[in-house]
């Protein structure tokens, strides 16, 4: 009897090791529980109160013109795509960012590709209501075309960690008072201006996450095959060089990719941009730094994340809502503090 | 063979090096040396093809390695820079990083792999940190284990930059004899070394550079008895033979 119990004890211990198969496994899986846990959470509750038996007929049986099965199918299932959708992407835009630009503070919000993102979202629909469809792709030109350009000039002036983080800053503040120009003067447009600064998933339409879905989802397994080129790339320039990566060109794929992520996130979610920056820091504080493990890891956590904010948005002040970003912000700034604090400088080193 | 003809390099526009032809050939250690400032690091890089040239050529056996991809050129150059952000990173897999440049998609290791990273692992006497993260080692260790991964990537010519400067005396004098290991297995080491006194024991050839070019290039013998070094550092050297061994060491005072 004593002897099971101690190797029942050790193998459990074994996947709270940090740095270990088991534990790696252990984690990802845990991680994906969380995951589907939510979405059931997600799809079951909301303002209106729909029984979980009911909700199950509707979703296995498909009993087609209740009202429960209107709520669930029109409002519930793309929102809570749309949450996934969002947080896994916005998470990963950060992560590749940070890796690629050899820098912690780097962020879609912080790097300017939220900015420039809102600012075509904003554009197109002032000016092309009747072309919405394309708003995912408008939102990558304007997140692409910023990034490159804070890029450029933190390049021009040296690329020192710093200098990326001011000329995002500045380019950010730059774009930013195009779009609120742009809803200033257009206030009527499609686009609810709060919801869309802050950030916020009501409204969502599946004809909306459609396309951004498909982008997301495409980016997401480019950006899984090419992690270990990333852990190449984050040796350094000289390194990564002379190892036989082309490190201009792998440079250039990733910042289009988290353009990519970013505009598609920002065509539907709007403006959220904290995530991108905290979600890869805890995913690292998790699984440590290798990029073969960080994505799936940084995937769902930004996802699961994401999800949590939404029905926490829906539910807490139920019948009314509040934006989901204001929700990452409350949850995610104390706790990216608590990270800052428990690594101390070490974060701030990567 | 590498040689560099006619090369001018440096940093936008400015020539740091001039009209540099100099050759390296397999089987030797050549030591390049000079005051801070003088153009070793850029002639360095310069060769190894990270620093684009003003005008010049390199070629590799007679092939010019600018019409050479940068994956195969990885298999025939390796270069370890001196500073560099130490990564986050078993060293395990740090090593196996030196394989890159043999892996496809989707970058999965095979058998072969593992056994080249194994065996340098042996070679550098790391094994026993294989699961160590990079940074919890010392300077020493780490360049150990930099130098594995150099070991993994298996080329004919190797550029080092500094590989024993910040370090302590053992270490330093472990590393050389790593650096001699590679040149018995019939590597070209091409190294920048700041201590005269090792490049001149260690070295087959030297090639001492001022202001951008090349004032002397050949054996240490040659470079000592032409007391180009001397004037250039603006200091004494001089050769002391040691009791008992063949090899003479080299003293320097202002």
């Amino acid at each position: 009897m004593k002897a099971i119990s101690i190797s029942q004890k050790l193998s459990i211990r074994k996947f709270f090791i940090k740095h270990t198969k088991s534990y790696n496994i252990f984690v990802i899986a845990l991680l994906a529980f969380c995951l589907l846990f939510f979405i059931a959470l997600s799809i079951s509750i909301g303002s209106s109160k729909i029984a979980l038996s009911k909700t199950f007929s509707v979703l296995f049986r498909g009993d087609e013109f209740t009202k429960e099965f209107q709520i669930i199918n029109y409002v519930r299932i793309p929102r809570t795509l749309a949450a996934i959708f969002a947080g896994c992407a916005l998470s990963l835009s950060g992560l590749m960012l940070q890796t690629v630009l050899n820098n912690a503070l780097a962020g879609p919000s912080i790097i300017g590709v939220t900015s420039g993102a809102g600012l075509f979202t904003a554009l197109m629909t002032a000016l092309f209501p009747a072309y919405l469809t394309l708003m995912p792709l408008a939102a990558f030109v304007g997140a692409l075309t910023a990034t490159l350009l804070v890029y450029f000039i933190a390049k021009k002036t040296g690329a020192s960690r710093i200098t990326i983080v001011l000329s995002g800053a500045a380019v950010s503040s730059f774009i930013g008072a195009f779009t609120d120009t742009i809803l200033t003067i257009w206030p009527d447009t499609a686009l609810s201006r709060t919801g869309f600064l802050i950030g916020g998933l009501s409204g969502v339409t599946m004809d909306g996450i459609k396309l951004p879905g498909i982008l997301i989802f495409i980016s997401f397994i480019v950006v899984f095959i090419l992690s270990y080129d990333m852990n190449v790339l984050s040796l350094g320039d000289e390194t990564a060089k002379s190892l036989g990566l082309n490190v201009a060109r792998y440079r250039f794929i990733f910042i289009v990719l988290s353009s990519l992520l970013a505009g598609s996130a920002i065509s539907f979610a709007g403006l959220l941009g904290f995530i991108g920056l905290i979600v890869p820091h805890a995913a690292r504080f998790i699984i440590g730094y290798d990029n073969r493990l960080l994505v799936p890891v940084t995937a769902l956590l930004g996802s699961s994340f994401a999800l949590f904010c939404d029905i926490l948005a829906r539910t807490m002040f139920a019948p009314y809502e509040v934006p989901v970003g204001i929700i990452m912000s409350f949850l995610g700034g104390p706790f990216f503090i608590y990270l800052l604090l428990k690594q101390r400088r070490r974060l701030i080193d990567d | 063979m590498i040689k560099l003809q006619d090369i001018t390099a440096g940093y936008k526009g400015i020539e740091v090096i001039k009209n540099i032809n100099i050759s390296f050939a397999k089987g030797s250690i050549t030591g390049i040396i000079g005051k801070n400032g003088c153009g070793k690091t850029t002639l360095l890089k310069t060769a190894a093809k990270l620093l684009e040239p003003i005008s010049g050529n390199i070629s590799l056996n007679g092939e010019s390695i600018y019409d050479i991809s940068h994956k195969r050129l990885a298999k025939e150059i390796s270069f370890l820079p001196q500073i560099r952000s130490t990564p986050n990173i078993a060293v395990y897999n740090l090593v196996m990083h030196g394989r890159f440049p043999y892996l496809g998609f989707p970058r999965i290791p095979q058998a072969e792999d593992k056994v080249i990273v194994e065996n340098a692992l042996a070679k550098l006497g790391i094994v026993k940190y294989r699961n160590k993260n990079v940074r919890e080692l010392s300077g020493g260790e780490r360049q150990k284990v930099y130098l594995a991964m150099v070991l993994a990537q298996d080329t004919n010519y190797i550029f080092l930059d500094e590989p024993t400067t910040y370090l302590d005396i053992n270490h330093q004098l472990e590393i050389l004899a790593i650096i001699k290991e590679l040149k018995n297995m019939g590597k070209a080491v091409i190294m920048v070394i700041h201590d005269l006194n090792s490049a001149l024991t260690y070295c087959d050839k030297i090639c001492l550079i001022d202001r951008g070019e090349v004032i002397i290039d050949g054996t240490p013998k040659a470079v000592y008895n032409s007391r180009e070094i001397e004037r250039v550092f603006q200091v004494r050297c001089e050769e002391v033979s040691m009791n008992g061994k063949d090899q003479s060491q080299y003293v320097f005072s202002l």
